[in-house]
């Protein structure tokens, strides 16, 4: 068995991972996470590659309906399955109600964890539509804000919330 | 920051998977939620030629409540069992912790044995299913065998478990009367492992007549107190009795000051997270005879 491994320890497979509604397929190492496969391989910039071992959230996408780190997943653990990205929220002519709010509330300064506190709060919101500021601050609690503008991530989100539930 | 190569398996069904085990001579590891297990091949603390993905494997996430028992599939994700009505009603105790288990996005994949299996020193499971008297159900070449959680625990990251077997059901034995419990940690952020943390399960209906009192962190496994249990379960404490309990309170805490004290601690064990942990046995009892009281 550890010959076939000895030189190119390689193993691939083919995956058809369903990203914001359309199906991207590419054959990948098993080792790639889902992170750079949607990154590189179906080309969902808006996925941030921060800490890379599930500490700072903002590879966090939607898988079936669910936020999930995408850098401690697999691309293969994907196949099949349903993925939502932050493209797939919204876009810059119709924007996400949580992403007009995020503008409204300066919730973002540099941007980089902005994708993954958007699909954290989307899993919140289904979850718990008219959140405390409590609950608002537990479920983002696993994402982190390098500019420290928590304040007006938690106003955001709170603000959203009766347009996400009418919506 | 990229794990290194590995074989990867999907088997469909456990015996499949446990042949994988098999084959692989010991260089294989199981993947349930991924939520320990992947970190730590990022970082590249660990180096298995194979994975075993048990997520494709059928039949492995389940609660059943059969009277005598709760039954837990090892690949109940630690979401969905925090949700579960059955839990809920059943073992409000093993809720309570869940919901401290890192975040949702981590508790949306893993799994309540793939905490157990990685048996994290301060992670909330183990603590939970020693503290319920919790028995461990693992699959392996020559069938299945159930070990007792205060036997599965042996070191930091270390179980009973073999190397080609699964673990694949906790079972939580009923109580015989009304169960009243506690489960409380301290972590420096909201979703880290906790420095310390403690669960307190006590017995009984007019008269408190039992408990179990488990402590985690400044030892390498979670640890019964047995002095603090013989001091609540035998004070014969009335239900009603409020100034009685709240005595009892303050015994147990200087008891569990000398039990912490006279555990087994690790060499990173700061007298702060003793002091910690003596600090949250108290506040476990006090809180699991507040509830006690209420009901």
């Amino acid at each position: 068995m550890e010959s076939e491994l000895t030189d190119d320890r390689t193993d691939r497979r083919t995956v058809a991972v369903t990203v914001n509604g359309r199906r991207c397929t590419a054959e990948v190492d098993v080792r790639k996470t889902l992170a750079d496969f949607l990154r590189e391989d179906a080309g969902f910039t808006g996925v941030h590659v921060g800490c890379e071992h599930g500490v700072c959230g903002a590879c966090s996408v939607l898988m079936d309906g669910q936020v999930v780190r995408s850098c401690i997943l697999f691309a293969v653990q994907a196949d099949g399955h349903e993925v939502v990205t932050v493209e797939g929220l919204g876009d810059e002519d119709a924007l996400n109600p949580l992403q007009q709010a995020f503008v409204e509330h300066h919730a973002l300064q540099c941007g980089f964890c902005t994708p993954g506190m958007l699909l954290a709060a989307v899993d919140l919101l289904k979850h718990c539509p008219d959140p405390t500021e409590t609950q608002v601050r537990e479920a983002l609690s696993g994402n982190l804000c390098m500019c420290t503008g928590y304040a007006n991530i938690v106003r955001a989100v709170r603000a959203a919330a009766p347009n996400v539930r009418s919506g | 920051m990229k794990p290194p190569p590995f074989r990867y398996h999907t088997p469909r069904s456990l015996s499949e998977a446990l042949d994988l085990l098999r084959e692989s001579s010991g260089d294989a590891r199981v993947l349930a939620g991924g939520q320990s297990l992947v970190p730590l091949l990022n970082l590249r603390l660990a180096y298995p030629e194979v994975l075993v993905d048990l997520n494709q494997v059928q039949g492995l996430s389940y609660i059943r409540d059969d009277g005598a028992r709760l039954r837990i599939g090892a690949m109940t994700r630690q979401r969905e069992a925090e949700f579960s009505v059955v839990l809920a009603e059943r073992c409000p105790l093993l809720v309570e912790a869940l919901a401290q288990v890192g975040h949702p996005a981590i508790r949306n994949r893993g799994t309540v044995g793939g905490s157990l299996a990685h048996a994290d020193p301060v992670a909330e499971l183990p603590c939970v299913m020693t503290a319920l008297n919790a028995e461990l159900v693992a699959a392996g070449p020559e069938g299945e065998r159930v070990i007792a959680a205060s036997d599965f625990f042996l070191g930091p990251y270390e179980t009973a478990l073999d190397a080609r077997e699964i673990l694949v059901e906790v079972r939580i034995p009923s109580a015989p009367g009304p169960r009243h419990a506690s489960f409380v940690e301290f972590s420096r952020r909201h979703g880290d492992f906790a420095l310390a943390e403690a669960a307190a399960v006590l017995e009984g209906d007019g008269s408190c007549t039992g408990a179990r009192v488990v402590a985690a962190g400044p030892a390498w496994i979670p640890c019964r107190l047995e002095a603090v249990e013989r001091l609540v379960g035998g004070a014969g404490v009335a239900r009603t009795d409020g100034a009685a309990q709240r005595d009892l309170v303050e015994e147990a805490g200087r008891t569990a000051e000398a039990a912490v004290a006279a555990l087994p601690t690790h060499a990173d064990a700061t007298p702060y997270q003793r002091r910690l942990a003596a600090v949250l046995v108290k506040r476990a009892v006090a809180q699991a005879l507040e509830r006690w009281s209420r009901n």
